[in-house]
């Protein structure tokens, strides 16, 4: 398939808003159950700010999508068939998954944290943490429609795996939790270690997945064939017209018209840039305490995301194109 | 129920590109339209087609056939890219199968695009909107026309008849018939997608010969061997011809 960006930049952008989001958010259950001790700096600038940036990059990935569309004034419309359609579903699950975002850093901006209220050994329960398992199950619930998106189409089988939906929930934690270390170095350096650790953990597991999923395709065998294609038996069969002269839609959408080369050197890179580096960067940045550090660890990770996903619509087959051999 | 469709015989299809042309014609200026062009006249030539015809070497020299082959939307019984537009644009018609994008509604987001295994619809740069077959929807029940030319463009102007238009869910139909009787197939039935054009496949003629077809068994005279036959004797054709 053809690598648009604004789909790359859409995808990578809400999975990192959603992990961030989700970083920040189980930094506030671990502390409410005291496994971790209470954050010593201002809930507003660790919750309040961290779900503005959240937001902000949620929003981005937002504005991205709409590129994608030939008719961005009648996007409004792609709500109406969320009974059939994924794509429909993440339309409406990021908005309302950003809404609550917004109203769970709202809360904790404001100060509005009635306890509602307590558990077992005075574990207390208050709007804020209500809020935030909302709006986790809608975070889960936007990863689940993103990645169905590309799940539920059975004849894109690079794509059609339940480990689709691993990677997108995996990789958009990885970089989120990356994200978040470096925001709390500045907002509360004592939960460094913590999300840090997470960072690493969840990247590790992303690339078990990643990988997984790499050998799977690696092992796939497609189902169609140009003989069922055209449905004549005979072992050698070859394309000498297409239809068309100077190439038509279909020689364009689902061709990412890379020579071999390149695409091997995007899933070398994305292997390296998306888990080693970050996880060595992340690991010394906890130690050493450096800044620098830190940030390198979501740019250089981030950048991988983007050829991560580039070289994930690279490598789907679709088809059709056993029609147009000759693209 | 109705399922109108084509049947498209690669026996007489001689890929003369007529179909897709009238298509382009009727279609662009029709309820369907425009298919606009890019670089039309210029180098790199592409545009907005419904209907392409397709080439294929079968076979290594010198055992090769060539097979034209068209191709345009399959009008599914199980479209695959009916359920995933989020906007509804694209949909099946219950009265008669045809599957139609709505092109008001359509925001262009390409996605059933992704969704249809045999890349037959396409997206239209100029409006940005994606396009498909119709078969030719705003002709077929034109009453003001003759009922001879109710039929979808490049039906009427096939030059040998390849292609056939009728309801593939009544089995008395002219279309039924040949799926049956010649043996229509559809492509990629792999996905389950149940499309109700067909193809008629190449079909060859040939003559069986037994080796006692050639030398009359039974034959009494046993003069069959007329290089043996000397001048003057009588062969069995003397005999009978009295």
């Amino acid at each position: 398939m053809h690598p648009a960006f604004s789909v790359i930049f859409l995808t990578t952008l809400i999975g990192l808003g959603q992990g961030l989001f989700l970083a920040i958010y189980t930094a506030q259950v671990y502390s409410v159950v005291e496994l971790i001790p209470m954050t010593q700096g201002d809930d507003r600038i660790v919750y309040g700010v961290g779900s503005i940036i959240a937001l902000a990059v949620l929003g981005l990935g937002l504005v991205a999508s709409f590129f994608h569309l030939g008719h961005p004034e009648r996007a409004w419309r792609s709500v109406t068939q969320w009974r059939t359609s994924w794509l429909s579903r993440e339309v409406i699950a990021l908005p309302l998954f950003m809404g609550s975002v917004f109203l769970y850093g709202l809360f904790h901006f404001m100060g509005w944290n009635p306890l509602l209220m307590t558990i077992g050994e005075g574990f207390p329960i208050d709007l804020t943490l209500v809020m935030g398992a909302l709006a986790t199950v809608m975070a889960f619930i936007l990863f689940l429609c993103t990645a169905m998106i590309y799940a539920s189409i059975r004849f894109l089988q690079e794509w059609s795996s339940p480990l689709t939906v691993l990677n997108f929930i995996l990789l958009g934690g990885a970089s989120g939790f990356t994200l978040a270390t470096l925001f709390v170095f500045y907002a509360a350096p004592e939960l460094v270690g913590f999300i840090g650790g997470w960072a690493i953990v969840l990247t590790i597991t992303a690339l078990l997945s990643r990988m997984a999923s790499l050998v799977r395709n690696r092992l796939l065998r497609p189902k169609s064939t140009p003989q069922s294609a055209i449905g004549v038996r005979h072992s050698t069969i070859r394309q000498i017209a297409q239809g068309a002269m100077g190439g038509s839609f279909n020689t364009r959408e689902y061709f990412h018209g890379q020579p071999q080369r390149v695409v091997k050197m995007v899933k070398w890179s994305f292997l390296l840039f998306v888990f080693p580096l970050p996880i060595l960067l992340l690991a010394l940045g906890i130690i050493v305490q450096v800044e620098t550090l830190l940030i390198a660890a979501v740019v250089v990770q981030y950048l991988g995301l983007m050829a991560e996903r580039w070289y994930f619509f690279a490598e789907a087959n679709h088809p059709q194109n056993i029609y147009y051999q000759a693209a | 129920m109705t399922q109108l469709a084509l049947v498209i015989d690669l026996n007489v299809c001689v890929g003369c590109s007529g179909c897709v042309t009238s298509c382009k014609e009727w279609n662009t200026s029709g309820e369907a339209g425009p298919m606009p062009d890019q670089n039309p006249y210029r180098a790199e030539p592409t545009g907005t087609f419904f209907n392409r015809v397709q080439t294929y070497e079968i076979g290594t020299f010198p055992n090769t056939e060539t097979l034209h082959f068209p191709k345009s939307c399959m009008h599914c019984a199980e479209p695959p890219c009916v359920p995933v537009c989020p906007t509804g644009a694209s949909y099946k018609r219950e009265e008669d199968g045809i599957v139609l994008v709505d092109y008001d509604k359509c925001i262009g987001c390409k996605y059933c695009s992704w969704a249809c295994p045999y890349g037959a619809r396409e997206f239209d740069e100029q409006s940005k909107v994606m396009k498909k077959c119709t078969l030719c929807v705003d002709r077929i029940y034109d009453m003001s026309l003759p009922e001879s030319e109710r039929q979808p463009a490049c039906v009427i102007s096939c030059p040998t008849s390849a292609r056939l238009f009728g309801d593939v869910e009544d089995p008395d139909s002219e279309v039924s018939v040949k799926i049956r009787e010649e043996g229509g197939y559809p492509l990629m039935a792999e996905w389950g997608a149940q499309p109700s054009n067909h193809y008629l496949p190449r079909r060859k003629v040939h003559i069986r010969v037994r080796a006692d077809e050639l030398v009359r068994a039974d034959n009494p005279l046993k003069k069959e061997n007329f290089s043996k036959l000397s001048k003057d004797e009588q062969s069995l054709d003397d005999v009978m011809s009295w």
